[in-house]
């Protein structure tokens, strides 16, 4: 099944339907695997059992910027292929990277208060990760303004892939101006720095929360097209003359 | 050519007439400086450590407050269809009205820069630096602005939502802005460094600015 297979919304409905069901379930059951495990991860020598918090921030934190790459790749899909699913996907995914980006911030303070005995500091990554929660508000609020959906579609197509650009800009600014401020208090957190206690269970939190990123998007995409048809349907019904008794 | 250079011109001569609105912006920019002593209280040794980033913020929020300018009169009157339909590449005729959008609002913000530093107990060389920066600055506030003019015109709505959209992207240009200048003024930093980025940034967005802004209209205006 290609990609141009699945620009009918008839098809896609039905393949979503029947893999959704299984995606759940592997998610759940990857998610109960990861939280066993990061439960019964090794309280860290310095951290103490707060350390934990990186288990549910990492992979939130990932994920927050994988989705507007998923964004930027249907912007693009909108753009320039004009697949009828691609805004669709766009705009199921945008919510959902704005929950991701706010689990991101919110986990983060609760594991800097404890640690740098501060709800919020302004370092570089937070301000960047803040930075990109403000974005996709901004976006989720251009693809509200607008009533017609193609139309916002293209509208948000274009500030998804200006923001794409932006984001590594934003990130490598705020890194570069904190750094003539104040002694950044980054993370030092390298994939060969972690033990493997930590990091197989960072590692399987990771793919639970992308499957779920997965499940919940086609979720969202699914819904999407049910309320592009109900829309439909309703102003086909309103647009009726009316029977004269 | 000729086209462009007319398109600048009629942008400019609208700009500074009756109800055009360009000096808007300078008076913003004053009322915006003038009301930051109110809030900070009247010390002049904080108000000079907190001159630049007064100053950047002002300049900011009154090319945000103009920005709005750029496309609405010509959606209103038509003329944007005439743009738009016209031989001329429509990313040349969006760079050309930014350019004259710049150059009529922009300008006088750097021009009213002296005498805001006055206001703000800032040195000559300090207000020599914030302008400079100003200078090399406010063309990325404008052309990335541009392209969230461009997405609200094609709005019902849209003037509410420009400010919301376009802000998150001027913060790299803030940041080095306000780096740059805190970095001539105390001489310790390399200056040319962030004044570098500052200038590549204006540079970017004179190049992607147009063209998303092009791709917006086109999409945007059936």
């Amino acid at each position: 099944m290609t990609l141009t297979e699945l620009a009918n919304p008839t098809r896609f409905l039905s393949l979503a339907t029947r893999i959704l069901p299984w995606l759940a379930m592997a998610t759940g059951i990857l998610l109960a695997i990861g939280l066993y495990q990061s439960a019964m991860a090794p309280d860290d020598y310095q951290q103490g059992a707060t350390v934990k918090i990186m288990f549910i921030h990492v992979p939130n934190a990932w994920l927050s910027m994988f989705v507007w790459g998923v964004m930027s790749v249907a912007s693009l899909g909108t753009l320039v292929w004009r697949h009828p699913l691609a805004d669709v996907a766009a705009k199921a995914a945008a919510p959902i990277g704005a929950a991701f980006t706010f689990l991101a911030l919110v986990t983060g303070s609760l594991w800097g208060r404890p640690m740098w005995g501060t709800y919020w500091e302004w370092d570089a990554r937070l301000t960047s990760v803040l930075i990109l929660f403000l974005m996709y508000l901004g976006l989720i609020a251009l693809w509200r303004a607008v009533e017609d959906p193609s139309r916002a579609a293209r509208a948000a197509a274009v500030l998804t892939l200006v923001g794409a650009i932006n984001i590594p800009i934003i990130k490598f600014s705020v890194d570069w101006w904190n750094t003539l401020h104040q002694p950044a208090s980054v993370m030092k957190m390298g994939g060969s720095s972690l033990d493997k206690s930590f990091l197989i269970p960072l590692l399987v939190m990771a793919v639970a929360f992308s499957l779920l990123f997965i499940t919940l998007h086609l979720a969202a995409m699914r819904n999407e097209i049910l309320r592009r048809r109900l829309r439909a349907l309703q102003m086909l019904q309103a647009s009726k003359p009316v029977a004269l008794p | 050519m000729s086209a462009l250079g007319a398109l600048i011109r009629r942008d400019i001569r609208i700009a500074v007439r009756v109800g055009g609105g360009a000096l808007i912006g300078v008076l913003f920019f004053l009322t915006v400086v003038v009301l930051m002593p109110f809030a900070l209280g009247p010390d002049l040794a904080l108000l000079a450590r907190l001159g630049p980033a007064i100053l950047w913020l002002g300049a900011l929020l009154a090319s945000l407050l103009t920005l709005d300018r750029l496309f609405t009169a010509d959606h209103d009157d038509g003329s944007l269809d005439l743009i738009l339909m016209s031989r001329t590449p429509l990313e040349l005729a969006c760079a050309a009205k930014a350019l004259a959008h710049w150059l009529a609002a922009g300008v006088p913000l750097i021009a009213a820069t002296p005498v805001l530093g006055l206001l703000l107990n800032l040195d000559g060389p300090a207000t020599l630096a914030v302008a400079l920066t100003l200078l090399a600055g406010t063309p990325a506030l404008t052309f990335t602005g541009m392209i969230g003019a461009a997405l609200a015109v094609t709005l019902q709505r849209g003037g509410l939502l420009l400010a919301v959209l376009v802000l998150p992207l001027s913060i790299p240009v803030l940041i080095f802005g306000v780096a740059a200048s805190n970095a001539a003024i105390a001489g310790q930093l390399s200056f040319s460094t962030p004044f570098s980025i500052l200038c590549a940034l204006s540079l970017a967005s004179l190049v992607i600015g147009p063209f998303a802004a092009a791709a917006s209209l086109r999409h945007g205006l059936d």
